[in-house]
């Protein structure tokens, strides 16, 4: 039962992970956190949705497709708000995503009513046996699609020169900016790859859960608790406190109370966060 | 110009008769407005009056909280709980309240203001979400459904009336309460360490000021006024229930108010209530007809455009401009002088 438990954590693990690589990378280069990312995730699995109704597209084929359309849409955000807020206050760069947030929840409540809605027949479906735990087929894709998809950003962080250069902005901007590296571009990247990422778990989650205009909404708060955890800026630190909250949120559900599972994963957060205010690999700033 | 001119002239000052007028239009308004336009008031000036606590913490301390819903709730339901459990007066549990969200908030801010920044918001952030987790599955507290408050007589004892009037004379008493805590801080020593540490902790700290303990009578004083308006709220509404009073939605709008009002300033969370609550109200009221959500696009369009063009609030871009207007009023008057001296030096 144990090992049933512990997969099931580390698949909901991966996918914070995913969900939290944007918003991390977002704040490493600019200092600025999205608060609407959950609400980037419900639009990516409404864009799942349309494609199936509309073309009868199963999500997981017509996810190259939602994760451009995401990508242009964290351009898009980029271009037409971040962008004139670079300069102003902490509070006002909050509050337009928040902004955002609720304008993006009254789109999809417009356009899609509150109505829970489900893609019919989807492509994967069942449970599976892998090491004597029986897991949902779909839940297995998209943990394994995020793990795949988390792979891919990071090795682009780490191998290719625009990767890098995002990377030099995040650990000095003027310095960066010295050396040729143009910040605002960097900027604009980190949302696209911001949006993208959301794509892609928006894209495998379509196919197994209910969709409705708040249905990113916990993982939107999730994500920012994984963010600030694993240290802000951090992708090695995102990975780790996505998978450590999982675990903790569907262990913890799963042997106390399930109605307490986000109390467990918020008091970790906080008695960490006490202890150890800038996160597992988080650098101290001043 | 003899003496008595001058206290005279002193006593007219925008500094002055602006405050007096709002506050005679603010007493005056109920015999004009009635009914639904009254509530709608009454919540504006609920707001105002929230929005002015978390100015204390979030504009002169400049530790943004994202949770005073917490305060808030927290306040409305041990209120509530005395009356519904214990039969306690609506006025001593409100006493009682403050009381203990005075100690919750300084057994909160202890460890929270260790955290500075995105992490201390987002650790409020976090704090809201546990209790709301924690009432929503309390039994005592009625648990996800809510409790309702007994009816009672109407009575200022009572705290219940038949008619909205008293109710929006109490609250405004209350927002009053609040306006002069904040002409208090814009002038006091404490006033003046909290803006220290916002501007420059580390300076802050060389001068000898204690951080911690400034911090914290920030967020006691904050808290307790946010469980005061919270007792209030329970008694107009007569219920209660956990996504009522601690939606996070709620915390964001009481630091939204602030900021779009003018961070750290007297009279800007009152603007920025009456804007924001119009906004939500109004566009509720107009559009949620037309389609669900559609109020909720304009809302969220407004705030995005708001904090683009207009970031260091209402009250800040008004002082701008006077800044701007006096600056352009000294380099015309300079500019006279120069040419006059040159002037004077030909005619030598």
């Amino acid at each position: 039962m144990f090992v049933q438990v512990f997969m099931g954590g580390v698949l909901l693990g991966f996918i914070y992970v995913l969900i939290s690589l944007g918003l991390t990378l977002i704040y490493g280069v600019m200092g600025i956190t999205n608060f609407a990312n959950g609400d980037f995730l419900s639009l990516a699995m409404y864009a799942a949705l349309v494609f199936n109704v509309q073309m009868n597209l199963d999500p997981l084929v017509s996810l190259p497709l939602v994760v451009l359309l995401l990508a242009a849409f964290g351009a898009l955000a980029y271009q037409l708000l971040i962008k004139h807020v670079l300069k102003a206050s902490n509070m006002a760069q909050i509050f337009v995503t928040f902004g955002m947030m609720i304008f993006l929840r009254g789109i999809m409540q417009f356009a899609f009513t509150a109505n829970y809605q489900m893609v019919e027949n989807p492509l994967v479906s069942g449970t599976l046996n892998l090491f004597g735990a029986s897991l949902s087929k779909p839940q297995v894709v998209a943990a394994a699609g995020a793990l795949i998809a988390t792979i891919i950003i990071y090795l682009f962080i780490s191998k290719t020169k625009t990767g890098w250069a995002l990377q030099a902005v995040s650990e000095n901007r003027d310095a960066a900016s010295l050396m040729g590296i143009h910040a605002q571009k960097m900027y604009m990247l980190a949302w696209i790859i911001g949006g993208a990422c959301v794509g892609v778990a928006g894209s495998l989650m379509a196919e197994y859960s209910y969709i409705y205009p708040e249905v990113g909404a916990p993982f939107g708060t999730i994500a920012i608790i994984v963010v600030a955890l694993g240290g802000f800026g951090s992708v090695p630190g995102a990975f780790i406190s996505g998978l450590l909250i999982g675990l903790v949120e569907v262990v913890g559900g799963f042997y106390f109370e399930p109605a307490y599972k986000y109390l467990l994963v918020f008091g970790l957060y906080f008695v960490f966060v006490v202890l150890r205010p800038q996160g597992i690999m988080g650098k101290r700033r001043a | 110009m003899d003496k008595k001119t001058i206290q005279v002239k002193s006593l007219f000052r925008p500094a002055i008769i602006v405050p007096a007028a709002v506050v005679l239009v603010l007493c005056l308004l109920p015999q004009f407005i009635k009914g639904y336009p009254l509530h709608t008031l009454t919540l504006i000036i609920l707001y105002a009056a929230l929005g002015s606590a978390w100015n204390w913490l979030g504009g002169f301390a400049g530790q943004a909280s994202l949770a005073h819903a917490v305060f808030f709730g927290l306040g409305a339901y041990i209120n509530s709980m005395l009356q519904v459990h214990f039969e306690v007066n609506p006025w001593v549990a409100m006493l009682v309240a403050m009381a203990g969200v005075g100690i919750i908030s300084i057994l909160v801010g202890l460890p929270v203001f260790r955290l500075s920044g995105p992490y201390f918001s987002i650790a409020t952030i976090a704090i809201g979400e546990v209790v709301k987790i924690i009432f929503i599955n309390w039994k005592a507290t009625g648990g996800a459904v809510g409790m309702y408050l007994p009816i009672r007589e109407s009575s200022l004892l009572n705290f219940q009336f038949n008619d909205k009037a008293p109710y929006y004379y109490i609250i405004l008493a209350f927002y009053f309460v609040a306006v002069s805590i904040t002409y208090w801080l814009k002038n006091s020593r404490s006033g003046y360490y909290f803006r220290a540490i916002k501007e420059d902790p580390q300076a802050a700290k060389a001068l000898g000021i204690n951080i911690v303990q400034s911090k914290l009578l920030a967020m006691v004083l904050s808290g307790m006024m946010c469980a005061m308006v919270g007792s209030f709220y329970v008694n107009f509404t007569l219920y209660i229930d956990p996504d009522n009073v601690f939606r996070f939605m709620t915390s964001v709008q009481i630091a939204l108010i602030a900021v779009l009002g003018g961070v750290g300033s007297v009279w800007g969370p009152l603007i920025g209530s009456v804007i924001i609550l119009l906004l939500s109200e109004g566009s509720r009221a107009y559009l949620g007809g037309i389609g669900a959500g559609l109020d909720f696009v304009i809302y969220g369009l407004m705030i995005m455009l708001i904090a683009i063009f207009q970031p260091n609030g209402i009250i800040g871009a008004v002082e701008n401009y006077r800044k701007k207007k006096r600056l352009k009023k000294r380099q015309m008057q300079e500019a006279t002088d120069a040419a006059k001296e040159v002037g004077d030096h030909g005619a030598a």
